[in-house]
């Protein structure tokens, strides 16, 4: 790793103070930050943590509104009793983020601001059309995703926590690749108020999407049957040593029936 | 350089160390408690898991300045004296080691899932925790059987101790 500064923010003003220093970036769980500085993938000059902020952690539900902290770990967002209740599919999608020692790390803010291709939260984001707070605005989760590790997010902003309406049902179900445990395909579905989102991580050259066949399908019925002979498109998909892109078109469609079957059982 | 301040197995420890210096390394070689090993240093092996802050995580994939301030526990702060604990304990009689090196991270990892399944462990679940840790002896079988046991000799410790003070 090469040398870096580090400063711990006391408050997200001062973090965003503290971002103006060199080439600075925000430290939250690190769990991908820091592996990428230490094989020198990342080479940031200063680094301003953020995990420490009460005010980004935490897990808050008023009626069927859903807000959670940027800082808060994958491992309280799988173990929060009230988000049990009010999305058991977001706890159940958190508790299938790599292995127990990333969950009590790894954060909320940091995977959907890292936006890797294969990451399971901007899945559900996307799918539960979450919104996402910063410092600075808020934008709307079809907005956010803008391709491979690239968001909405200007220079200097901040994640501070996403929300989201609790949808009526939902569920996330992915094929890992046997060696990383990463997503081949993950699918998660969410019949809300405004209809049936389906987001797709994993596959997309682009990083993670919406899949209108998917969607339309299920707008007509919200069951697996609904899905039976769907053909998705492979234009657009992945191909890669692991998987060719019809093989991930393939996969979507079946995830895509276990995670509705998943979210009616 | 940045002033780093921890409770290490009880102790309060202090020491100065570049902002780059992982936590595992600063245990390692500041503090010379070599229990805690570096396996794969890509995050993957769980050979260097230590508890910060009752948390089981990767110490090669954390700094010791992000830890500043932190109640840390290696391998080292796990016995008592001379008695071992009751994970160490059950890796000693059901063979749960072969060379050894990924032990430390296996017991650290081994100790947090046992606390956070006070209902018990299954086969399964153990296999799915231990994702995050990788015996390149492959003696998982062991490994598995250890935990296993350890789980159900420490529910009953716990039993006894809630019965004493009832």
């Amino acid at each position: 790793m090469y040398s870096v500064n580090y400063h711990r923010a006391a408050s997200v003003a001062d973090a965003a103070k503290l971002l103006k220093n060199g080439d600075a970036k925000l430290l939250s769980g690190g769990m991908t930050l820091i592996p990428a500085m230490k094989t020198r993938l990342a080479a940031p000059s200063d680094l301003v943590d953020v995990s420490r902020l009460k005010d980004l952690q935490g897990v808050k539900v008023s009626g069927k509104t859903v807000t959670i902290g940027a800082a808060t770990t994958h491992y309280d967002v799988s173990t929060d009793e009230k988000l049990k209740k009010a999305c058991p599919a977001l706890a159940h999608m958190a508790s299938l983020i790599g292995d127990p020692a990333v969950r009590y790390k790894g954060t909320i803010g940091g995977s959907i601001a890292n936006n890797d291709p294969a990451a399971d939260y901007p899945a559900a984001l996307l799918a539960l059309g979450a919104t996402i707070i910063t410092n600075k605005r808020e934008i709307a989760a079809d907005k956010f995703f803008k391709g491979l590790f690239e968001t909405a997010l200007k220079e200097g902003e901040i994640v501070t926590a996403v929300s989201f309406t609790a949808p009526a049902k939902a569920a996330y179900q992915k094929f890992r690749n046997p060696a990383s445990r990463y997503a081949i395909v993950g699918v998660f579905v969410a019949k809300g108020k405004d209809g049936v989102r389906a987001a797709v991580t994993g596959a997309g050259e682009d990083g993670v999407f919406r899949s209108k066949e998917i969607e339309a399908a299920l707008a007509k019925s919200f069951d697996a049957s609904a899905l039976d002979g769907l053909k998705v498109p492979a234009k657009g998909l992945m191909s890669d040593i692991h998987a060719s892109a019809d093989y991930r078109a393939s996969l979507i469609a079946v995830m895509a029936r276990r995670a509705v079957a998943a979210a009616n059982a | 350089m940045s002033d780093v301040s921890l409770t290490v197995n009880g102790k309060r420890v202090s020491g100065s160390a570049e902002d780059r210096t992982l936590l595992v390394h600063f245990l390692r070689e500041h503090l010379g408690l070599t229990g805690t090993h570096v396996g794969c240093d890509t995050s993957q092996c769980g050979a260097c898991v230590v508890h910060v802050d009752g948390r089981a995580v990767k110490s090669c994939t954390m700094l010791a300045v992000q830890a500043s301030g932190s109640t840390i526990v290696t391998i080292e702060g796990l016995a008592n004296g001379a008695e071992l604990h009751p994970v160490q304990a059950a890796f000693k009689e059901h063979h749960g080691l072969q060379c050894g090196f990924c032990t430390p991270g296996m017991i650290m990892t081994a100790t947090d899932m046992i606390a956070r399944h006070p209902e018990g462990l299954d086969e399964a679940t153990v296999r799915t925790e231990l994702e995050g840790n990788i015996c390149r002896c492959t003696g998982y079988h062991n490994i598995v059987k250890a935990i296993l046991a350890a789980s159900q000799t420490m529910a009953k410790g716990s039993k006894g101790k809630a019965k004493q003070a009832a």
